[in-house]
């Protein structure tokens, strides 16, 4: 199985190639990336230096232009499929239906990756990717189990590519706006999710209270370690009583899974994390490059070494086992 | 401008629906109907028997009838089920997952809100493999809608302009979850919340509703302010998601205002008392959060406000 390890800057680039990544993937520096975060990202320049750099240690690099291109901007996103074709993308990752027509009746060449943001959740959803725009492979959404998962790559035709690490979406991928409704910034129209601009900390009555625009997403007390208030992870309440009604604030790691993704013909797995630094990356692809070359002896995957690096330190196998549901 | 009424979000009980139905059929001045269980297969069974009777009563009372697929389809019995729909020639199908669109095999139909258009190159692409009508997502501004609807003049732009507004949808049950149930032994329990069930921020303000694997708004989306700049952008048909309120008279109030025999103050003044204690809002047209109430003056002051402080102002108009 690949493994695509993420990289934010031209530095987590050379780590994740170092670090023993089969591919990378990274976006530009602006709208048409879904981690368009500031002091993160590609220049043009920079991502053609970080293929030739990639390329020449045998990596392949995959560029995601993952957002839904904005009406009357589209020119916007079509530079950049031209811009990393032009640059020697391995594949472009991409989302909206329109950037797709694009992409295959302009490059007709070029392999083109189904993005985790157009949630394509089974075999006739992604038939649909493959016939209309000549698709190679497909990212799962974090909505199927491991059965699941191994009847879609045993039917479709394409790779099929799945997420093992790091940030955990818990509302089907693209298909979520409850981070506008509360900011005006959505991950489908602006890349970004619980935006940190819009993130506000306070002390009131002992407690320290996360706040994303107008609201409340949680309080801690003195003694409790304070998250960011991302907004599916928040504590709220209903009649019913309060508490993280959504999801806790868990990360995705599915390392014990691995030995199960591979009997299901998974081709690729996906670390989360183009936000994350240069220590992150070399731990997180260093120990899953381990585990895989001991699956390849016949190893059993170790879990639980990669705790510290996650989001509120504890982790979740997620929709892959299906009791999650 | 056409009037459609989306489909029932809720696990309503199925008397109760297809009644709802009956009402809507001979009462409601709406041209369109989305019938069907888009939110979860589970409860399909509960609906399909009053299905014909449902549909043949809109029919025959001069509605177009639509039939809605499922927003999230992964199992087995949900790809089957979507084909089946995609089958049905005698209506026309709204697509609210691109699963659907592969069995049309091009024949005329609609895209639902759930589909991702953000964009006139997406709805020309839609467009030229039948798309008839598009319902666009929720939280599009009015500059990407006119956008569209300028570059698609045959194709019928819907807005989503009154009910809570559908947010995210997951493969967990949040229903389920709460009452510590697991999702293949849910017992039903979102039938107990026919509205969706309402979700507080830790200080009890009101902020989401819970409907399944839906999650929702807990404010009502109300475009009735916005009417005529819709109209202006292109758009030609409102959508009404049913709540548990009285949506035959939203629909009037809706047609009056269209038809200039009502005022937009009184209509909003009407509507407030047909769904009561519920916020109005519509900020995700104005470009605001979604959970933002903005009328024409208070965007003159943010506006203001913006230029000023050279910052994103967010909490105007609230």
């Amino acid at each position: 199985m690949e493994l695509i390890c993420p990289a934010g800057t031209p530095a987590g680039l050379k780590a994740a190639v170092e670090a023993g990544a089969d591919a990378v993937y990274c976006g530009f520096r602006d709208e048409t990336n879904a981690r368009n975060f500031p002091g993160l990202n590609f220049s043009p320049e920079e991502l053609q230096t970080g293929i030739a750099y990639a390329h020449g240690h045998g990596v392949k690099v995959l560029v995601a232009i993952n957002t839904f291109a904005r009406a009357g901007a589209f020119d916007v996103w079509k530079r950049a499929v031209d811009t990393a074709v032009e640059a020697g993308a391995d594949a472009l990752i991409i989302a909206d239906v329109g950037v797709l027509d694009y992409a295959a009746r302009r490059h007709p060449d070029q392999r083109l990756h189904v993005s985790v943001q157009a949630a394509a959740a089974n075999p006739d959803a992604i038939e649909f990717y493959v016939k209309a725009f000549g698709a190679r492979r497909v990212v799962l959404p974090r909505v199927l189990s491991v059965a699941e998962i191994a009847a879609i790559a045993h039917e479709v035709r394409c790779e099929t590519e799945v997420f093992v690490f790091g940030g955990l979406c818990v509302m089907e991928e693209g298909r979520c706006s409850l981070s506008s409704y509360a900011t005006g910034q959505s991950p489908n129209m602006n890349g970004v999710c619980s935006p940190a601009s819009h993130v506000h900390y306070r002390e009131q009555d002992g407690q320290l209270v996360s706040r994303l625009g107008a609201f409340t997403i949680n309080k801690f007390a003195a003694e409790e370690p304070a998250g960011y208030p991302t907004l599916c992870k928040g504590r709220f309440q209903t009649e019913h009583g309060a508490g993280y009604l959504f999801e806790d604030p868990v990360s995705l790691d599915a390392t014990t899974m691995l030995p199960e993704l591979q009997k299901a013909s998974v081709t690729a797995l996906k670390i989360e994390g183009r936000q994350r630094g240069r220590a992150y990356i070399e731990r997180v692809v260093r120990n899953f490059r381990q585990t895989l070359a001991g699956l390849e002896d016949g190893l059993s995957a170790p879990a639980g070494d990669l705790v510290a690096l996650t989001e509120g330190q504890s982790t979740t196998a997620g929709a892959y086992r299906k009791t999650w549901r | 401008m056409q009037l459609t009424l989306g489909p029932v979000l809720y696990n309503w009980q199925p008397e109760q629906w297809r009644d709802f139905y009956f009402r809507i059929a001979e009462e409601a001045p709406v041209d369109v109907v989305v019938v069907g269980e888009v939110v979860c297969s589970k409860r399909s069974p509960f609906f399909e028997a009053h299905m014909p009777a449902v549909i043949e009563r809109l029919a025959a009372c001069g509605k177009q009838v639509v039939l809605g697929s499922l927003i999230l389809v992964s199992l087995p019995r949900e790809r089957r089920q979507t084909a089946e729909l995609a089958a049905n020639t005698d209506f026309m199908v709204e697509v609210n997952d691109l699963t659907c669109l592969g069995s049309l095999m091009d024949r005329p139909h609609a895209i639902g809100p759930f589909v991702n258009v953000y964009n006139e190159a997406t709805a020309t692409y839609f467009a030229s493999r039948g798309a008839q009508r598009i319902c666009l997502p929720p939280e599009l501004p009015m500059d990407s809608i006119q956008t569209i609807a300028a570059a698609l003049p045959d194709v019928t732009m819907e807005v989503f302009a009154f009910g809570r507004v559908p947010l995210a949808i997951s493969a967990r049950c949040y229903h389920a979850r709460l009452h510590k149930l697991s999702k293949d032994n849910c017992q039903f329990v979102c039938e107990r919340d026919p509205d969706g069930l309402p979700v507080a921020t830790l200080d009890g303000e009101p902020f989401l509703a819970m409907n399944g694997v839906q999650t929702l708004s807990h404010a009502c989306v109300n475009l009735l302010g916005d009417v005529d700049d819709l109209a202006k952008a292109g758009v030609r048909a409102l959508r009404f998601s049913p709540q548990q309120c009285d949506m035959v008279a939203v629909a009037k109030v809706f047609r009056d205002l269209l038809d200039g025999r009502r005022s937009q103050e009184d209509g909003m003044g009407e509507l407030a008392r047909i769904y009561p204690d519920i916020p109005f809002v519509n900020g995700f047209i104005h470009g605001q959060p979604g959970a933002v109430l903005t009328t024409k003056g208070t965007e003159e002051n943010l506006r203001q406000r913006k230029a000023q402080a050279g910052t994103m102002v967010h909490e105007a108009g609230q």
